[in-house]
């Protein structure tokens, strides 16, 4: 009987951090997208906002394809 | 598909029958989330599961390639012993749905080849070792890893977002949806390419297909529609209880749970250290519970879940050499089983009609009424932290009131209250008789 222990921690790091720099990325995108519908209604323009929420879902999109890669692949 | 025997023809149909099944158990899985926060409507979200199980069915053979390998012997497996395997894995699969608690169907799978090859070729042919790692420790290091991983992540989410809005509504509504999807696939992947193995194993066994074929199409083809017709009938009893039984999921833990089941379940299965979707997901939604402040996980549902985890290999392995025994006896001890199967199979379905889950109540308060509270919760919160401050007032309450009659023995009710915060459920009882009887013995 030979555990794997390397493989066991090699699974948990990198969902640990794949899943927080997702959750974080998407989250920004969101509070990015948040303040644009805010700055909207007091009749401005958060460009800044807009712009980097978009990066940080365009980062979260790059991500969904690469794990369909590693299904398919 | 000369050569196709009676048994063959057994076995197929009851591997398509697991597979449904398996469909059936694990949309929760994909799904679970994401209706219970709303972010899809119930059968929207089974819908688009089934679509993609089925697409995922079709996109490799790799895992149906390697099925049973390495766990027991496959030399010498005859298509009986795969039958009783089945008949295992099938029997557990529906009598975890009737309790509505999620649990491994690989896990079931495995339970009943190990237990239906132990009764056919003795315990040489099992493989020890193979139990532990691949079995054991996983189901352990599964949910660990996916709860911290949610768990960090809800708490990162509430910290930097925090703002409600339609943006943020439809943020995490999105976000929810496309790692829900990312599990199907990946679920239609792994799992019906374990039918796929199992159909290919058995073809291989009773002599109609070379060794070391790969799955013919028509096999490939109804292992994908056999789970995906699972996975669109949809598991309810199980999909509430993880959407809705183990904590309340709010979008931001709904989606912080998805992507974490998503990036370990993918991680597992590319670093070579296979991880069940449904311990993935479950501790991932356990985690998110944890990760809110204030959040509650119902430790009692989550201790029914883990002793069905428990049980699951040894029952269906039970199971599985029980038939397998019996198909031993001839074809007519097959037949039995098969009339046992149908038969139990139609008795959990009949009994699950008398209080029906399905799309139109699985989201709904039904799963807190049916389980007030998780009682360790309850327990924990009530003890916690007015263990050590509320019996002390209570005691100097009634402490003074014997005083004034008599000095000396105003310590005496002091010490009856004081086991009280030692054994924390007796101390709402006991401190109020025990003021009750001490002033008399101070009188005299």
């Amino acid at each position: 009987m030979k555990i794997d222990w390397a493989a066991l921690g090699s699974v948990f790091g990198v969902s640990l951090v794949v899943t927080v720099a997702l959750v974080t990325l998407f989250t920004l995108g969101i509070a990015g997208l948040s303040r644009r519908e805010a700055a909207a209604t007091r009749g401005e323009r958060a460009v800044a906002a807009t712009a980097g929420a978009y990066t940080c879902f365009a980062l979260c999109a790059a991500a969904v394809a690469y794990g369909i890669y590693l299904i398919v692949g | 598909m000369e050569g196709f025997s009676l048994i063959l023809a057994i076995v197929v149909i009851t591997a398509l029958a697991f597979d449904f099944t398996n469909g059936f158990h694990d949309t929760a899985n994909a799904m679970a989330t994401t209706i219970s926060t709303g972010a899809l409507k119930p059968k929207v979200a089974v819908t688009m599961s089934a679509a993609l199980n089925l697409v995922g069915a079709f996109l490799s053979v790799e895992v149906a390639n390697t099925i049973s390998k390495g766990l027991v012997d496959e030399s010498g497996i005859r298509p009986e012993v795969i039958f009783a395997a089945l008949v295992g894995a099938i029997l557990w699969n529906l009598l975890t749905w009737l309790v509505g608690l999620p649990s491994s169907s690989s896990h079931a799978l495995m339970g009943g080849l190990v237990g239906a090859t132990l009764a056919s070729a003795g315990p040489d042919a099992v493989h020890g070792g193979a139990l532990i790692t691949k079995v054991v420790l996983p189901a352990v290091a599964a949910p660990v890893v996916a709860g911290i991983a949610a768990a960090v992540a809800t708490r990162l989410s509430y910290t930097i977002g925090g703002k409600d809005g339609k943006a943020a509504e439809k943020g995490h509504r999105a976000g929810q949806i496309a790692s829900a999807g990312l599990v199907s696939l990946a679920h239609g992947t792994n799992d019906a390419q374990k039918t796929m193995g199992v159909i290919t194993l058995a073809l291989i066994a009773g002599g109609a297909l070379a060794p070391g074929s790969n799955p013919p199409t028509w096999v490939i083809l109804s292992a994908g529609l056999a789970i995906a017709l699972g996975t669109y009938i949809g598991g309810w009893r199980i999909i509430r209880t993880m959407g809705t039984g183990l904590t309340d999921l709010q979008p931001q833990q709904g989606f912080a749970a998805q992507t974490s089941a998503a990036t370990a379940i993918l991680a597992s299965s590319h670093l070579g250290f296979s991880l069940s979707t449904t311990h993935v997901v479950s501790g991932a939604v356990m985690g998110a519970g944890l990760g809110r402040r204030g959040g509650v996980v119902r430790w009692s549902t989550a201790g029914r879940m883990t002793v069905a985890w428990v049980l699951t290999l040894p029952a269906a392995a039970l199971v599985g050499a029980g038939a397998e025994a019996v198909t031993g006896l001839g074809d007519w001890g097959t037949a039995l089983v098969a009339v046992f199967l149908v038969a139990s199979s139609a008795a959990i379905w009949l009994i699950s009609r008398r209080q029906v889950v399905d799309h139109t109540n699985v989201a709904g308060p039904a799963a807190t009424a049916e389980e007030p509270a998780g009682v360790v919760t309850q327990a924990l919160a009530a003890v916690a932290p007015p263990a050590a401050g509320q019996p002390a007032p209570a005691a100097e309450d009634t402490a003074p009131a014997p005083a004034p009659a008599d000095g000396p023995t105003a310590t005496v009710p002091a010490q009856p209250t004081a086991p009280a915060p030692v054994s924390p459920a007796a101390e709402s009882v006991s401190p109020a008789p025990a003021p009750a009887a001490t002033p008399p013995a101070a009188a005299v």
